[in-house]
């Protein structure tokens, strides 16, 4: 259906909308940035006036989320338009696991770019969206490379690796960058006659597992997320490789989310340079409480969602 | 002949990966002492917000803008918008091509797209290929040539303006480094050979 779709859209050297290339293009564009989980429309000006790239709006940061309990669900539309009517910056919107009428919905106020979550409570536990379908791009969560070409083969956009949203502490999301990266440099060195067998062990499509080896990195754009708290998080994830990072609770979460915010936003830019960043990282106030991953029972890890 | 690309945010990877292939020497820029020796410099696409930002935090404005007065700059996108004069709101800006620029002209990224354009310049340069496949991400467009000397190098059907050049400046709407086609960076290494 979706590869239907693009002919469609791509009659000889016309105008065509929405294809793939224009979909990972905006992600490109946002490379080496910082995109921040923003509430209200106020958070989200002072994520633009600090360097955000992106806004990622929500009505419940993840660290309230886990706080809070109960369903999380998609944001109410009237604060998503609030908030696209506010910054000049791309805004993104989170809807469930496999709620594609959620995705419908944010398609339709227009904003630019869904993020199909495992922070909010999966709405199918066995299939995710078909992001084909979709004009509007998709990022999703994975925790190692089998799960990111799964997503890329549904249509995602753009990948972050997951961590462990709502916690400030950094060690799933290294592990999950670990994860996937090594996976493609394992796969770099593979002969090709084992790529089939490797393909189906991790459960990927064969010629995204093919793509990835010949490129030495993911087809789309790859960001970290969850459980960034400070801007040597943020280096540390630039300097393991990916392409830019997502800060959630860790801005809105702590003392004072300008300064803090703008400092994650230098040292994303500058993630090699130790003394930019102990520059930076100075009296930042309080960084968020945070919550420690090992004592979290296994059953509320967020990570573990998605199939 | 030694080509920087502004590194502060956005996708200078791709500029690069392209001039790599041409086979120019490269540098990316992030500090104002990155800008010594280069003979040119592309200002990638990305949020001009951030990146202007970010060259005005780390006291690049200023470096930048007497770049210019002697040595070519390309941007693309956000690097157009650097660029010019005018945007019509408040945000660090490089001032030195006499265009106006409006940010996301053609609207939210629901309304991207990919278009054939026609560009004379290119095709005088290499008569083997004819139109470019031309990449718009939330893209700006230039509104209006405030100089005499500013010259339009291309145009949408419709007649908007989205290529554009000024003496040793160039600005394009558009993303060339999304695509194979290397005729615009071939194009701007000519500017830059003078």
């Amino acid at each position: 259906m979706a590869k239907k779709n693009e002919k469609a859209k791509e009659n000889g050297g016309a105008k065509a909308v929405s294809t793939f290339k224009v979909k990972k293009g905006l992600a490109q564009m946002l490379k080496g940035g910082v995109i921040m989980d923003v509430v209200t429309a106020e958070h989200a000006k002072i994520a633009e006036d600090a360097g955000a790239v992106a806004v990622m709006a929500l009505e419940r940061v993840p660290a309230d989320i886990r706080a809070d309990g109960g369903v999380a669900r998609m944001s109410d539309p009237a604060l998503i338009e609030e908030i696209m009517e506010t910054v000049s910056i791309p805004v993104m919107a989170k809807v469930r696991i496999g709620h594609f009428v959620e995705a419908q919905i944010l398609e339709a106020l227009g904003v630019d770019y869904v993020d199909e979550s495992e922070v909010l409570t999966p709405a199918d536990d066995a299939h995710h969206i078909n992001k084909h379908d979709f004009n509007i791009p998709f990022v999703c969560g994975c925790r190692n490379l089998g799960e990111a070409l799964r997503r890329i083969g549904e249509g995602a956009a753009m990948m972050r690796t997951k961590g462990e949203a709502g916690t400030g502490d950094v060690i799933e999301a290294v592990r999950h960058a670990r994860s996937v990266l090594g996976e493609i440099k394992r796969l770099q060195n593979m002969p090709s006659e084992e790529m089939m067998a490797y393909a189906k062990s991790i459960g990927a499509p064969y010629d995204l597992v093919v793509e990835t080896a010949e490129l030495g990195r993911l087809p789309v754009v790859n960001f970290a997320a969850g459980g960034l708290a400070t801007p040597a998080d943020a280096a540390l994830m630039m300097q393991l490789g990916v392409d830019g990072v997502f800060v959630g609770s860790g801005i809105f979460k702590s003392g004072d989310p300008a300064k803090r915010g703008e400092a994650i936003v230098r040292a994303t830019t500058h993630f090699q340079d130790p003394e930019i960043l102990a520059e930076v990282s100075r009296n930042l106030g309080e960084p968020m409480v945070g919550r420690q991953v090992s004592d979290i029972p296994e059953e509320e890890m967020l990570a573990q969602r998605g199939w | 002949m030694l080509i920087g690309v502004l590194a502060l945010q956005g996708d200078f990877e791709e500029h690069l990966n392209i001039l790599r292939k041409i086979g120019v020497e490269i540098r990316d820029v992030r500090m104002p002492q990155d800008l010594d020796d280069l003979d040119g410099l592309i200002i990638p696409g990305g949020e001009s917000t951030t990146i202007g930002k970010l060259a005005d935090d780390f006291g690049l404005l200023e470096p930048l803008r007497r770049f210019g007065e002697a040595k070519p700059i390309w941007g693309t996108c956000a690097g157009a918008i650097l660029l010019s004069k005018d945007v019509r709101r408040a945000q660090p800006l490089l001032e030195l091509m006499d265009i106006t620029v409006e940010r996301n002209a053609f609207g939210r990224q629901v309304d991207s797209f990919e278009v054939d354009l026609k560009v004379p310049a290119l095709e005088r340069m290499d008569s083997s290929k004819q139109s470019f496949r031309a990449v718009f991400i939330r893209a700006p467009l230039i509104e209006s040539l405030d100089g005499e000397d500013v010259e339009a190098l291309s145009e949408l059907e419709d007649g908007r303006i989205v290529a554009a050049q000024q003496g040793h400046f160039l600005a394009t709407s558009f993303h060339p480094e999304l695509t194979d086609d290397d005729r615009f960076h071939r194009y701007f290494i000519h500017m830059v050979d003078g």
